[in-house]
């Protein structure tokens, strides 16, 4: 199973973090530290998969973004690339051109769709129409039910209760 | 893009004046960011202040403050790494909300910072969960058909035991209903499982249908539920009875994913049940022939080599793709996969390993630190004894060119499979002592220690090596340059005190002596320079000796006479050292040079000064016994006296032992001593400050005592007074008790080994980790649960293929048999030192595997 999803920029800062196993907040900086110094200095030639305690991280480069993912050391690290892959697709898919400013300002976003990719570790949903299908939908019921809590009776129920 | 929050309506000025401000004033995550980001070097204040505020903020009673500010905490949190665990009252009162939006933000950030571990309040939520995931079934939430996945993504990250078995029964429907939620559900009960084997009967049904379902999803997500139930260190052999099920997936399933989870579920199998292996080579080999899939084909390949060994057909198509990828040269990561499955074939089919030597050869060299890993573990994986000479040879070649982490790397890989069995590797000793010496001089060498352990032992065990290690010996003493390193004193002092014990071999005693004392040897921790100067004294003695005899062309009066004369120049001004180790021996030494400082007037008059001839045969028969190798059971074979009385513990000394006696009060501030009794765990008694070990270990110790390895304490002597740092030559003469057991093969020298007391270690390891597999509750719950559904035959809905009923039966009983060698076969998986943080089980009694009379659950009928 997947332990967790940390994407890091090339300066080392964290974008989004995910974790599928119990670490405290301490251990989770411990784990960025050594990650980012891991995946950051490795060439671009080299292989995606690194050995660390144990466990496995494989990694991807998308424009300044790493994208790294910690597996058990029997799961199959092709399969976690394309599960990589996917994910980056769906949030080019929803974003249009995702760029790394398009994850910092919509942080909670992109924390949706991990969760509607990736569920306990495992890959959920492989086929990337039916998630955007579903995160437009999500969307749009937010939308409505802001749109009727701004409406004029919402307002007007609240401030008489 | 995510529009900025609404601005806060005139609801607010209802509420006090302090949330008023705070709703008005309140910055939003957008705002948040954008400060972050603007003025990186002042961070940290703006995180300090950024928190105090959301701390004020998240206590208003206005729903839309608190929800904004819960979102920037979890952004700080999330990426900032901040405790949330202040904040989860808050997110609590949130998760009622009936706004959608809000309540996202809630459950992400409980999925995000909720942990049995971190909070207590936990079970406050378990209403509102029980609430959202049946709220499919009332009809007021129509307007949000996707509510439910909430709550089941915060119990597959977050849940507890408690909370799992009340939830469970509202899985229950998810499940069993066609729903895009359907595989969520699945994904939350697998963990749900996990964490409280009790729900096992209400739950596990209805995963097992979910199998069979239409959707293509539910039916991917409960096979990789199974792929994860089933993983190491959990128990494989329940889901023995789901085979049939996940062939059908195997066979008719097009999902890649899919089809990769259903073949690490076969993987685990087979090694349990050998039938199922020739039911799925056929599926197997197509997709080896036929898929494009890499992912897939490498899966194969895993399953084909770790459970296939015998079905040369499917083995040959496996090796063929290995050497496949292996020659994908501009994919490193194909390389690196090739690697990593060629060293699975290892034991059993060397052959196609030595096919890829020189792949592997160079990949030892590739830039690519993850590559040269792997490939260094495959050349070790195809050393055998023919081979060693070469290999070891390439591989202490390579370490000499690389950085220092990988040199040091391949020395350790290098020094432990040679070492392994008493040197089973090693034919010639010679060319091994030699390589030896070459490993301690690489520039980056940090393994002294083993490779000083190793010289000693071979010296002790090995008597044809002797003249090789002699002369070995000679070499790094002569080398002034190796002086300075201080990685290397380790070795120096092994070579010294082998230069002293075997002096007999050495070709100049006189170049030793120089080289012992020459000056640069002040540089050595003290230790070290202790055996040096116990090393001059048994080549002086053996030179003096052979003097006297004249048996020896090298040692005439000149000789001598400079010996004597530059011992006591060089050693003179170190009797007044204030190390004592190294003042005791050089005391010793000159003694011993006065006593025969006349020596050189004895060839005149040789029936003179009787005292010469006295001291020097004294001293002579004081080196000449051959020490040899001590087992570390050596003291246990010593049979106690009848009439001897031994105190349980000896805490009572410790009234006499103040905090200066560091040597004994080291590690333990209790002195324990164990009795010499075969049951000796369960009489000891543990000294009252004792803190090396906690309650439950010290009962399991207690349980299992019998399994544990001896420890130090048991070896020591009873006067525990002579405790200084060991120097190498101190090791004890050999009991007279114990059993020595030469090995002899035909070219190779004997190697001396002693009772299997010292293999001991590794088969009582393995014995206690078989035990502790058979304690697992979740594995019993769902034996006891699919037993039930076995016993009664008819329920089941398997494939009808003609042998499958057949197998049915076979596989209750085969099962129960199979289990506990399925349970060795996991053992060999523990070694490879996989460590799992999650889920940690306490071992509750032994479930008993055999049942005879299986419970027939009602609702299984």
């Amino acid at each position: 199973m997947i332990h967790f999803v940390i994407l890091i920029n090339r300066q080392g800062k964290v974008r989004l973090t995910k974790w599928y196993s119990t670490y405290s907040q301490k251990e989770r900086s411990k784990v960025l530290k050594e990650l980012s110094g891991m995946v950051l200095s490795r060439g671009p030639k080299l292989c995606n998969f690194i050995d660390w305690k144990g466990y496995k991280i494989v990694y991807r480069r998308y424009a300044s973004l790493y994208f790294c993912m910690c597996i058990d050391k029997e799961d199959n690290e092709l399969e976690v690339l394309e599960i990589i892959h996917h994910f980056v697709e769906i949030l080019d898919r929803y974003f249009g051109s995702v760029c790394e400013l398009d994850l910092i300002f919509n942080f909670h976003k992109a924390y949706y769709i991990l969760d509607e990719v990736l569920i306990a570790g495992e890959l959920q949903e492989p086929s990337k129409k039916t998630i955007a299908r579903l995160i437009a939908a999500q969307d749009s019921l937010v939308e409505t039910a802001k749109e009727q809590a701004g409406s004029i009776s919402n307002i007007i129920s609240q401030a008489t209760k | 893009m995510a529009s900025p929050p609404p601005l806060p309506s005139s609801t607010s000025v209802l509420s006090s004046a302090s949330s008023l401000a705070d709703s008005l004033f309140q910055r939003s995550l957008d705002d948040l960011i954008k400060s972050l980001r603007s003025d990186p070097s002042s961070e940290p204040s703006i995180i300090a202040r950024s928190l105090s505020e959301i701390r004020r903020e998240i206590r208003s009673s206005d729903p839309l403050t608190k929800s904004i500010a819960l979102q920037k905490l979890t952004y700080l949190s999330s990426l900032h790494f901040h405790s949330m665990s202040f904040a989860a009252f808050h997110t609590l009162e949130l998760l009622p909300s009936p706004s959608p939006q809000t309540k996202r933000l809630a459950y992400l950030a409980a999925s995000l910072s909720f942990h049995p571990s971190t909070t207590e309040l936990l079970p406050l939520a378990t209403h509102q969960l029980h609430k959202d995931l049946t709220s499919l079934s009332t009809s007021s939430s129509s307007s949000f058909p996707f509510l439910p996945s909430l709550p089941l993504h915060l119990l597959s990250l977050a849940s507890s035991a408690d909370l799992s078995s009340h939830l469970a029964p509202d899985l229950v429907p998810l499940l069993s209903r066609s729903s895009p939620l359907q595989p969520k559900a699945v994904a939350a009960t697998y963990r749900v499982l996990s964490l409280c084997p009790s729900t096992v009967p209400v739950l596990f049904k209805p995963l097992v249908d979910c199998l069979s379902s239409d959707n293509p999803l539910t039916v991917s997500a409960a096979v990789g539920a199974f792929c994860e139930l089933s993983a190491p260190p959990n128990d494989p052999a329940p889901y023995l009875p789901l085979a049939p099920e996940i062939y059908r997936v195997l066979v008719n399933s097009r999902s890649n994913w899919t089809l990769i989870k259903a073949l690490k579920i076969f993987s685990r199998l087979v090694p349990l049940e050998p039938r199922l292996g020739t039911r799925i080579v056929e599926p197997l080999s197509k997709f080896l022939r036929e898929s494009q899939a890499k992912s897939l084909v490498l899966e194969c390949i895993k399953t084909v080599v770790s459970c296939l060994p015998t079905h040369t057909e499917a083995m040959r198509l496996a090796i063929d793709k290995i050497k496949e990828l292996l020659s994908s040269d501009d994919d490193p990561n194909l390389r690196y996969l090739g690697l990593q499955t060629l060293g699975m074939l290892a034991p059993g089919h060397l052959w196609a390993l030595e096919e890829s030597r020189e792949v592997v050869a160079q990949s030892l060299t590739d830039p690519d630190r993850s590559i040269c890993h792997e490939a260094l573990r495959v050349m070790m994986a195809m050393t055998l004894q023919e081979n060693s000479i070469e290999s070891c040879t390439l591989l202490v070649r390579q370490a000499a060119k690389s950085d220092p982490e990988f040199a040091n790397e391949i020395l350790d890989s290098v020094l432990t499979s040679c070492s392994k069995d008493f040197y089973e590797l090693v034919v010639d000793f010679d060319w091994y002592v030699s390589l030896l010496g070459e490993m301690a001089r690489i520039v980056h060498c940090t393994k002294g220690d083993e490779i000083s352990r190793q010289l000693v032992d071979i010296g002790l065990r090995v008597r044809d090596a002797r003249p090789e290690l002699v002369r070995v010996a000679r070499e790094l003493l002569i080398d002034p340059s190796l002086l300075g390193n201080h990685f290397l004193y380790n070795v120096l002092s092994a070579a010294a005190w082998i230069s002293g014990e075997y002096v007999e071999f050495s070709k100049d005693p006189m170049e030793l002596v120089e080289a012992l004392l020459q000056p640069r040897t002040s540089l050595l921790p003290t230790s070290a320079r202790a055996v040096y100067i116990q090393s001059v004294l048994k080549v002086l003695t053996f030179s003096c000796n052979s003097h006297i005899d004249e048996s020896s062309s090298l040692v005439n009066d000149t000789v001598i006479a400079r010996m004597l004369s530059l011992i006591e120049m060089t050693v003179g001004p170190l009797a007044e050292s204030e190390e004592a180790e190294v003042e005791d021996r050089v005391r010793n030494l000159l003694g011993v040079v006065r006593l025969v400082a006349n020596i050189k007037d004895l060839s005149v008059d040789k029936d003179k000064d009787g005292m010469i001839y006295e001291v020097v045969r004294v001293m002579d028969a004081l080196f000449s016994d051959e020490m040899g190798p001590v087992s570390a059971n050596a003291q246990k074979k010593v049979s106690v006296p009848e009439d001897l009385d031994l105190k349980d513990n000896l805490a009572d000394l410790s009234e006499f032992i103040s905090d200066n006696d560091a040597a004994m009060s080291r590690s333990n501030p209790s002195i324990l001593f164990y009795p010499q009794s075969c049951n000796a765990s369960e009489e000891v008694e543990v000294g009252p400050t004792s803190v090396a070990e906690s309650t439950s270990l010290k009962e399991h110790r207690k349980r299992h005592g019998l399994y544990y390895l001896s420890t130090d304490k048991e070896t020591t002597e009873p006067e525990l007074t002579e405790d200084y740092p060991r120097v190498n030559e101190t090791l004890p003469p050999s009991n007279g008790d114990t059993t020595r057991r030469v090995k002899v093969t035909k070219l190779r020298p004997t190697v001396v080994k002693l009772d299997e007391g010292e293999d001991l270690a590794t088969s009582s390891s393995l014995s206690t980790k078989v035990e502790a597999m058979k304690d697992d509750p979740l594995s019993g719950a769902i034996k006891d649960v699919l037993l039930g559904k076995n016993g009664n035959g008819a329920s089941s809905s398997f494939d009808a293929s003609s042998s499958s009923q057949g197998k049915g039966k076979d596989k209750v009983k085969g099962k129960e048999i199979k289990s506990k060698k399925g349970e060795e076969g996991e053992s060999k998986d523990r070694h490879k030192g996989r460590r799992k943080h999650k889920h940690r089980k306490e071992p509750a009694p032994p479930v008993s595997v055999a049942q005879e009379t299986p419970v027939i659950q009602d609702f299984l009928l």
